[in-house]
């Protein structure tokens, strides 16, 4: 009796515990959206704060931003666009490489695999400045192709993806081949449907790592109407700032459409990061 | 049409459009870029200088960057290690209720972006009394704190800002990893008396030492890759370069003061960090003794 009692005094300590460290996680997002609905001249004053006055919350800075919120939407706009065709082309081309590394045969496979690993060490940072340069030869700055050409090429989404096809019943493949499939018709009709939880846990990485992107659109992106949303509101984030409205609202409009992405893929997404994960 | 779809000729067409925009997009700028870190380069005139670009790299302001970094690195690596082992280890427990909500509000952090997070940071832990940092200080009966212009708080931001945003995932790397843990481990351990803490740590913990390697390395690489928490806190520049970190030295460098000669330097140098530090983890871990697969 005296250890069944220990046992439920353990369990409230850790449920209790585990409690208070998830709302510590959350509070930052609460703070937020309660901030979200402040009168911006409050938030100029006094920041995210603890205390404010509940009969102050409203919709104002959402008003603003839907009605009046100058450049937002065209920053959100491209985001969208920039995040949608890097995750098309990369998954696309990654998906290719990763199943044919799985299940061919062929020469130059074992280099090229280990090529690819090797690649995946090489920071981004060292190719910035050459990529630059080559976009201003190419005259891509300030354009949609210059900021999603470099990321189509995605070695962790090509490695993620031979992992995943390596499990792929190839038995499948001989009897497509006897009645008379190509092997795109097998890779695209078969092959690719099933390699599709995969599909969705890299939608959800690539889809992460190009809306939330920082340092390459910075680098590229010029004008204020060409800037994506994390580039945008850095640079409503000056000390002299009047744009806590925008500023404030419009991060808790950015974190939409990755929920949305989130909801649809989330199932592929724990088995998706362990298959990635642990393997490597 | 034959030869397109005979089993030899197929492989390299899947391969092809990877290959090519790897060549032009990685592989020409990498070297590129190691060309261009012994050029000087100005507009419409490039010329060869040797190694004075990187001769001039060793100086004050970057071994600045440089310890910058080591110690987020560090600090970083050791809190998005440890504490997602203890929380994953707790949420994998059966005494634990609601665990899909547990484990759901601790990953909700990483889908902001580091410029939202760093944002609503930022705001929380402002100048001002009235900030929530500096209110809840004050109440515990403290002196506030100037966050952003401080050495110590400085750091404290920007590890913060990355553990908040890591940690959910870290916790179910190693979650996923818990799952391969045998019962019958635990069952056995049980019978011979072992208490909780010797299950941890004989039982548990060896389970977890690939996923722990892999989450070390990982954090590590991405700590030295560190730029956007520095740049959310301080933009242009922080006090006395307390924020500045290596790739920051790079952009700031490269592209605002417009000597890409020098920046490709510093880069060709974080590059080697990165490849020293990897290949004497992969030593220390023994991965190259397990062969191919």
């Amino acid at each position: 009796m005296k250890s069944e009692q220990r046992k439920n005094t353990f369990t409230w300590v850790i449920n209790i515990g585990m409690a208070i460290v998830c709302l510590i996680a959350l509070f930052p997002v609460i703070m937020l959206l309660i901030s979200s609905l402040r009168p911006s001249s409050e938030l100029m004053r006094t920041g995210i704060s603890l205390a404010f006055d509940w009969s102050m919350l409203n919709l104002d800075n959402y008003n603003y931003i839907f009605t009046q919120a100058g450049s937002y939407w065209s920053w959100y706009t491209n985001s969208l666009i920039i995040s949608a065709v890097t995750i098309v082309l990369s998954l696309f081309f990654s998906s290719m490489v990763g199943y044919a590394l799985a299940v061919y045969d062929f020469k130059g496979r074992n280099l090229f695999f280990t090529f690819v690993v090797f690649i995946l060490m090489v920071p981004f940072e060292i190719l910035m400045l050459p990529l630059f340069q080559m976009m201003i030869k190419a005259q891509l700055v300030d354009s949609y192709l210059g900021v999603i050409l470099p990321m189509v090429v995605a070695p962790i989404a090509v490695f993620f993806f031979r992992q995943y096809a390596l499990g792929l019943p190839v038995q499948l493949m001989d009897a497509a081949r006897i009645d008379g499939s190509t092997e795109y018709g097998i890779f695209f009709k078969i092959m690719l449907p099933l390699m599709g939880p995969s599909l969705g846990a890299m939608a959800i990485l690539q889809g992460l790592g190009s809306w939330n992107n920082f340092l390459w659109p910075l680098i590229v992106l010029r004008s204020n109407d060409m800037f994506t949303l994390p580039i945008g509101l850095a640079t409503l984030l000056t000390p002299y700032g009047n744009n806590y409205d925008v500023l404030i609202a419009g991060s808790v409009m950015t974190i939409v459409p990755i929920i949305i992405l989130f909801i649809f893929f989330q199932r592929y997404f724990v088995a998706g990061l362990t298959t990635g994960g642990v393997k490597g | 049409m034959k030869f397109l779809n005979s089993k030899k000729v197929v492989p390299y067409i899947f391969v092809s459009p990877f290959i090519i925009s790897f060549l032009i997009l990685t592989v020409y700028p990498a070297i590129r870029g190691i060309i261009m870190s012994f050029q000087s380069v100005l507009p419409g005139q490039v010329e060869f200088i040797g190694f004075q670009n990187y001769e001039r790299v060793f100086n004050p302001t970057f071994y600045k960057a440089l310890s910058n970094t080591t110690i987020y690195v560090v600090l970083t690596v050791l809190l998005l290690t440890i504490l997602p082992i203890i929380f994953a280890v707790i949420l994998d427990s059966k005494f634990t209720k609601l665990k899909t909500l547990f484990r759901a509000s601790l990953f909700m952090p990483t889908l902001a972006s580091t410029i939202v997070a760093g944002m609503i940071f930022r705001l929380m832990f402002g100048e001002t009394d009235t900030a929530a940092a500096n209110q809840l200080l004050n109440w515990l009966g403290m002196e506030s704190v100037d966050w952003r212009f401080n050495a110590w708080s400085g750091m404290f931001l920007m590890v913060m800002l990355c553990v908040w945003r890591w940690l959910g995932v870290n916790i179910l790397y190693f979650l996923a990893a818990l799952q391969n843990v045998p019962d019958e481990l635990y069952e056995a351990a049980d019978i011979d008396g072992a208490s909780i803490f010797q299950k941890f740590w004989y039982v548990t913990l060896p389970f977890l030492k690939p996923v722990t390697i892999f989450v070390v390395t990982i954090s590590i690489i991405n700590g030295f890759r560190m730029f956007e928490e520095s740049f959310v806190f301080w933009e242009a520049g922080s006090p006395g370069n307390i924020g500045l970190t290596v790739v920051g030295y790079i952009y700031q460098q490269g592209i605002q003061q417009n000597d890409m000669g020098f920046g490709a330097a510093i880069g060709v140098i974080l590059m080697l960090i990165i490849f020293v530090i990897s290949f004497i983890q992969l030593i220390l871990t023994g991965a190259f003794k397990r062969g191919d697969e």
